[in-house]
Order: C-alpha cells, then sequence, then structure tokens
C-alpha cells in the first residue's frame, strides 16, 4: 500500500466497498460494453443484496453504468440521470452460490447496439473491483492492467503462437492462467500484460489457427476529479 | 517496515518529508505527490463545512442535522470545549454527515473513520494559521503512519473492529497535529501511540449495517482522543508503549474480536432493542 491508498480515494458515501465500489464495477461494465447500455439487470448477492438500500448500492451501480466515475457528485440523482438517458433497469436480489464473493453483481446488460451480455464481478474492498465472468468466459480483470481473454483447442502451439505475437509487440506478460475443459478440448487463457497492446493485435490474435475467440479488455483509466 | 525504521530513515528531517521521499522512492515525484494531496485537501476543507451551514440527512434517514445543531450552539459561545475541539467536532460532524448523505469525502482511511484527520488537521490549521504547504505535510505524514498500522494490523472494521478504523484515523491525526506544529518524528509517533492505545479494543458494530449508528459520533470523539494525545505528544509526554508495540497489540485485540463484533452488525449497539428498531425501519421485517 502506497500514500494514496491511505489518504484517498476521493469518492461519493457511505461506503468504499458498498459504493465506491460498486460505481466502479458499474462503470467497469461500461467500458466493456463500449456504448451506451439501454437495459440492465442486476443481481445483486450476499451483503449487497441484504443492504443496497441502506448504502445507495443501487445508485452507485447505476451511476457506474452511466459512466459516472467514483467520485462525481451526481451519483445520488444517478436514477433520474438514467430516465433522461432512456436506461431502463431493475435489481434482484439473489444468491449465487457460496463461491461467490459477498458484495459480487451480475450484470445482464442489452447494449444500444441490440447485443446482450452477461458480466459477473465483486467489490472487493476499499473501492477495488474484480469482474470474474464476461460472457461465460472466466476472467480476472480489476481494471488497473490490460488484459487478454481468449477461448482456443486445446493443442500444441496456440500458446506459443500468442506469446510470439506479444514479443513481437514488445509486449511483457505479468500473469497467466490456463484452464482446460477435457469434454470440449477447449482451452481458456487470460494474461495479464504490462503495458497497452497495439491495435490489430485483438485481430491478429484471432487470425492464430486453433483459436474461437479473443478479446483484449483495456484498464479503467479514472480521471482525476476536478 | 517500522516506525523506528521511519525514525532512522527521518533523522534532522519530518515524518511529512520522509513520507514524500518514500513515494518518491516508489515512483511518484514530490510535485506530483503534493499536487495530488492539495486536491484531497480541496475535498477535505468542502466537507468540513457542507453539513454545517444547512441541516445534511442520510439517504436511510437513520441519521442527520446534528453538524449543523453543534454548529449553532457552538457559535453561540456555549460550548465546553475549547475553540480548537470544539471546531475539528463540528468538522468532524459536518464531514461524517456528508459522507453518509452520499456526499464527496476522501477516504481516511476509510469512509467510515473519514471526518477525524480532516477535522482535526483543518481545525488546528484554521485556529493557528498554518500555511497550506505545511498541512500537505502533515496529511502525508498521517498517510505514512497509516501505512504502518495497515502493515501490520489492519485499517478495515471487518477484520480489526472500529479501532482499526476510528483508532487508526485518531492515530493519524495526531500523528500530523504534532507535524504541523514543528514536532519532531519521535513526538508523531508518541502521539499516534497514544490515541491507539486511547481506542483499543473498540468495535465495529453499525446499525443496520450502515455507516452512521455509531459511526458518526465516533468521528467526534476520534478528534478528541487525537488532540488530546497530541497536545500531550507536543509537552514532551511519551508513549511508554513504543508505537510498534502498541500497533502490534491492536493487530491481536483485533484478531480476538468475534466476528460479530467486526462489521456484521450481529453484535454492540446493532443488537440493541433500538438497533434492530431502526434496521427494521429502513430494510423493512426480515427473517
Ligand atoms: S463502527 Fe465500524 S463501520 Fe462504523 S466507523 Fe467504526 S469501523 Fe467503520
Amino acid at each position: 500500500m502506497g500514500l494514496f491508498d491511505i489518504i484517498g480515494p476521493v469518492m461519493i458515501g457511505p461506503s468504499s466497498s458498498h459504493t465506491a465500489g460498486a460505481a466502479r464495477l458499474g462503470r467497469l461494465v461500461r467500458k466493456l460494453a463500449g456504448q451506451e447500455i439501454q437495459e440492465a439487470t442486476l443481481y445483486l448477492h450476499g451483503s449487497f443484496a441484504a443492504t443496497y438500500r441502506g448504502h445507495g448500492t443501487d445508485k452507485a451501480l447505476i451511476a457506474g453504468l452511466l459512466d459516472l466515475p467514483p467520485w462525481d457528485e451526481r451519483l445520488r440523482g444517478s436514477f433520474e440521470l438514467a430516465k433522461k438517458a432512456g436506461l431502463r433497469y431493475r435489481f434482484v436480489p439473489t444468491d449465487l452460490g457460496e463461491d461467490a464473493h459477498p458484495n459480487t453483481v451480475r450484470f445482464d446488460i442489452l447494449c444500444k447496439d441490440g447485443s446482450r451480455h452477461t458480466v459477473t464481478g465483486a467489490s472487493v474492498g476499499g473501492g477495488q473491483v474484480e469482474i470474474s465472468e464476461i460472457d461465460a468466459l472466466r476472467v480476472r480483470f480489476t481494471g488497473e492492467r490490460p488484459i487478454i481473454v481468449c477461448r482456443h483447442h486445446d493443442h500444441p502451439g496456440v500458446i506459443a503462437a500468442i506469446a510470439g505475437l506479444l514479443y513481437e509487440a514488445r509486449i511483457n506478460i505479468g500473469n497467466m492462467q490456463v484452464d482446460r475443459s477435457r469434454e470440449t478440448h477447449l482451452a481458456q487463457m487470460y494474461l495479464e500484460i504490462d503495458s497497452f497492446p497495439p491495435p490489430g493485435l485483438e485481430k491478429e490474435i484471432k487470425a492464430i489457427p486453433g483459436i474461437q475467440d479473443a478479446m483484449i479488455l483495456r484498464p479503467l483509466e479514472e480521471e482525476q476529479v476536478q | 517496515m517500522t516506525a523506528k525504521d521511519c525514525l532512522e530513515k527521518a533523522a534532522g528531517s519530518s515524518l511529512g518529508e520522509l513520507a514524500l521521499q518514500l513515494e518518491e522512492d516508489a515512483g511518484t515525484p514530490r510535485e506530483d505527490a503534493l499536487r495530488k494531496l492539495d486536491s484531497m485537501l480541496t475535498v477535505m476543507e468542502a466537507e468540513v463545512e457542507h453539513a454545517c451551514h444547512l441541516p445534511v440527512y442520510s439517504i436511510s434517514g437513520l441519521t442527520g442535522g446534528d453538524a449543523y445543531r453543534y454548529d449553532q450552539y457552538r457559535k453561540e459561545g456555549g460550548s465546553l470545549l475549547g475553540e480548537i475541539p470544539a471546531l475539528a467536532a463540528t468538522y468532524a460532524l459536518s464531514a461524517s454527515e456528508t459522507n453518509a448523505a452520499m456526499g464527496r469525502i476522501v477516504a481516511c482511511p476509510t469512509a467510515g473513520s473519514c471526518g477525524i484527520l480532516p477535522a482535526c488537521v483543518l481545525a488546528v490549521a484554521k485556529v493557528r494559521g498554518i500555511p497550506r504547504e505545511k498541512v500537505l505535510l502533515a496529511l502525508a505524514g498521517a498517510g505514512l503512519i497509516g501505512e504502518l498500522i495497515d502493515e501490520h494490523a489492519s485499517l478495515a472494521g471487518a477484520q480489526g473492529g472500529c479501532q482499526a478504523e476510528c483508532g487508526s484515523a485518531a492515530a493519524m491525526a495526531a500523528g500530523a497535529i504534532v507535524e504541523m506544529l514543528g514536532g519532531k518524528p519521535e513526538m508523531a509517533f508518541h502521539g499516534a501511540a497514544m490515541a491507539i492505545k486511547n481506542q483499543l479494543g473498540l468495535v465495529c458494530d453499525p446499525v443496520a449495517g450502515l455507516v452512521e449508528i455509531p459511526c458518526i459520533k465516533r468521528n467526534v470523539g476520534g478528534t478528541a482522543i487525537a488532540l488530546s494525545a497530541a497536545d500531550l505528544a507536543l509537552a514532551g509526554v511519551e508513549s511508554r508503549i513504543p508505537f510498534d508495540d502498541v500497533v502490534e497489540a491492536m493487530d491481536r485485540v483485533g484478531k480476538a474480536l468475534p466476528a460479530a463484533l467486526r462489521e456484521t452488525a450481529g453484535g454492540g449497539l446493532a443488537t440493541t432493542k433500538a438497533g434492530l428498531a431502526m434496521k427494521e425501519k429502513v430494510y423493512g421485517k426480515t427473517e
């Protein structure tokens, strides 16, 4: 922890995990969508399900979906802003199972272009968040460093080919994890990388023989308080 | 890192200067850190006044209006406390009520305990006319104290009880006051240690699980503890138990607290008759 983990962040109260983290989580979903969201169903789990109204977790999540930063004072009035922006939403307290972090939300969203997505993430404390699933792809995305997620056929050479592309782009891999399924013979991999990938890298990865799907997620750049 | 290490490194300098030096070593240039602290100080200045001029109420409706009430009383000259402690009490109420009302605050170290450090620092700075540059250094020094507590104990109520939140905030505030008034780093750590000692074992028992009751008033209590601890330290009084040992005790005490008294709203004030009635008011009847 550094100085600014202790003094800071600047945020809208009352709770770093239930308000600031919720706002950041909603915003990460909005950034992943890359466009306006028209409809959202938010399934709240654990402590979020029990106390979301008292902590303003609901207002914070919607503010995030509207792309407001966690310190924006308009957060309190996010429901009215949603109405103006044409975002319809509903909250469903639910149980996502014992393994889910107590502050987990599953978002079912309908984007402006008509596409539908499901994203699951949690507010893990101190305003920090972690996305654990995007459209059935398991990930661990905190919004701090870019990550590459891909699904590929489980045979030799695919991972080496991706690593080769990264080497050519002079990108360092910070962390990687591979999961394999015996039944489908598909592997899923996620890589945390140290620097911004060049444009076109996602396309190049998708073109590697054996790759079924790939996506590059960019970090959440949070502007400073004005 | 321990307070002992810090004192060696800070020899001849101040705690705030050391904090900035350590940030610089970790990659944040001094100017950038100061600019960031300056923008936080601006938010703090607004939050400590926000709920004084007009009553502000929390979103749950359980709390609010007390910063305004107390400020009126203080201005009429009736307060038992001296000028600085009374102003700090007003400021702490305002910052905490602003937090509960979904206003903008600086978590320091947490949102629940956000009133203590700005209240102490800004009350002392205002009454004693401390220049802004010195206030920023005091905030940096407070941050370093928080980092040490985080490393050796905890800053989260869910882990260490309220001693971890309001206790740490008061320790940070005591250190900051000593720094602002020109005390040596040793004195800042004695002040911080005395502040923690006065809150050792404080439980976290928020009514309805919300950061309001007892949090708001504990912020006021935290300022009184921080101011008295800093005052003793500035007079040359030492904590017989050194800061590092006090923090180690804090860690052990926090671990010994039952889960019911660590932010789960399962004990303490949260499960009193009045506490449970308020919970029902907010969430309706459960079970
Ligand atoms: S009682 Fe708990 S929630 Fe309230 S300030 Fe203390 S630690 Fe934070």
